[in-house]
């Protein structure tokens, strides 16, 4: 799993079936010190975060199955808001 | 998954079997303020995309869990036509209806 | 998927027992706009693909082990899917 920032919003009426119920976001990959590392991707939301939040997220195909009865067409799903994080 | 706009068609007669009746349809990945990349890649439709049209792709062994795709050989595939792209609070995009 | 163009065929003896009597083939990806040079692929052919041909290369491994017949998952993950027979693109010369 790896860090990211929501930094935007992305609505679309047409959609995979599958993907009803889920948002999708604009989260930009980011390190522990929350400086981006990388090119913002689109991210299925499955955990009610918002915009501006610190999440954790799943890539590949891990991605497919954050809920139990379905999968989701999903390369980069967000499973996680962090509440805190401590770094050395 | 990435935004990428629809470009083209690509047309196969000798294909797989299992690709028949599906659109393969040449797209551009943008940036997700729309900035264009210079990267193309062909993917599969499943959400009846058209040209100019603003699509999410899904890439690698996501790409075949579109509720549409069984048993479909793919590594890409285009999941949504995007409506509106809000970034920072700022309405970056939005899909012309008019047509 | 990625678009290329047959540049040769590839021979093996030795090789794991998956790629038996399969044809491959060496695919260079076709630049629809910026001009680097790519790293050629090596795919097993499934359409009957020839040097020459502008073809579609697909790279998922489930993909391929499902439409190479295999009941379990093999170390093989390019196919050659598709001959294309033409590309309508208004801004690149594909």
């Amino acid at each position: 799993m790896r860090l990211g920032r929501i930094i935007g919003k992305v609505w679309a009426t047409v959609k995979d079936p599958k993907l009803d119920g889920t948002t999708l976001y604009i989260m930009q990959p980011v390190n522990e010190a929350d400086q981006p590392t990388g090119m913002p991707v689109v991210a299925v939301d499955t955990v009610g975060s918002g915009e501006n939040d610190l999440v954790y997220w799943v890539g590949g195909g891990d991605a497919t199955v954050p809920f139990e009865d379905r999968s989701i067409p999903s390369d980069v799903t967000i499973v996680g808001i962090v509440d805190h994080l401590e770094t050395e | 998954m990435e935004l990428a706009r629809v470009e083209g068609n690509v047309v196969a007669t000798a294909k797989s079997k299992r690709l028949e009746g599906y659109k393969l349809l040449l797209v551009q990945l943008l940036e997700p303020d729309l900035k264009e990349t210079n990267k193309f890649v062909v993917a599969l439709d499943t959400v009846g995309a058209g040209e100019g049209e603003v699509v999410i792709i899904v890439r690698g062994s996501s790409a075949r869990q579109s509720e549409k795709l069984t048993n479909v050989p793919t590594d890409t595939s285009i999941v949504a036509i995007v409506d509106t792209l809000e970034m920072h609070g700022k309405v970056l995009f939005r899909k012309h209806h008019s047509e | 998927m990625i678009i290329g163009k047959v540049i040769g065929n590839l021979v093996a003896t030795q090789k794991h027992y998956s790629y038996q009597n399969k044809k491959l083939l060496l695919v260079k990806p076709i630049d629809l706009q910026d001009r680097k040079e790519k790293d050629v692929i090596i795919a097993v052919d499934t359409v009957d693909a020839g040097v020459g041909d502008k073809v579609l290369v697909m790279s998922e491994g489930n993909s391929t082990t499902e439409e190479l017949g295999f009941e379990r998952r093999q170390p093989l993950r390019s196919i050659v899917i598709a001959v294309i027979d033409h590309i309508e693109h208004h801004n690149a010369s594909g």
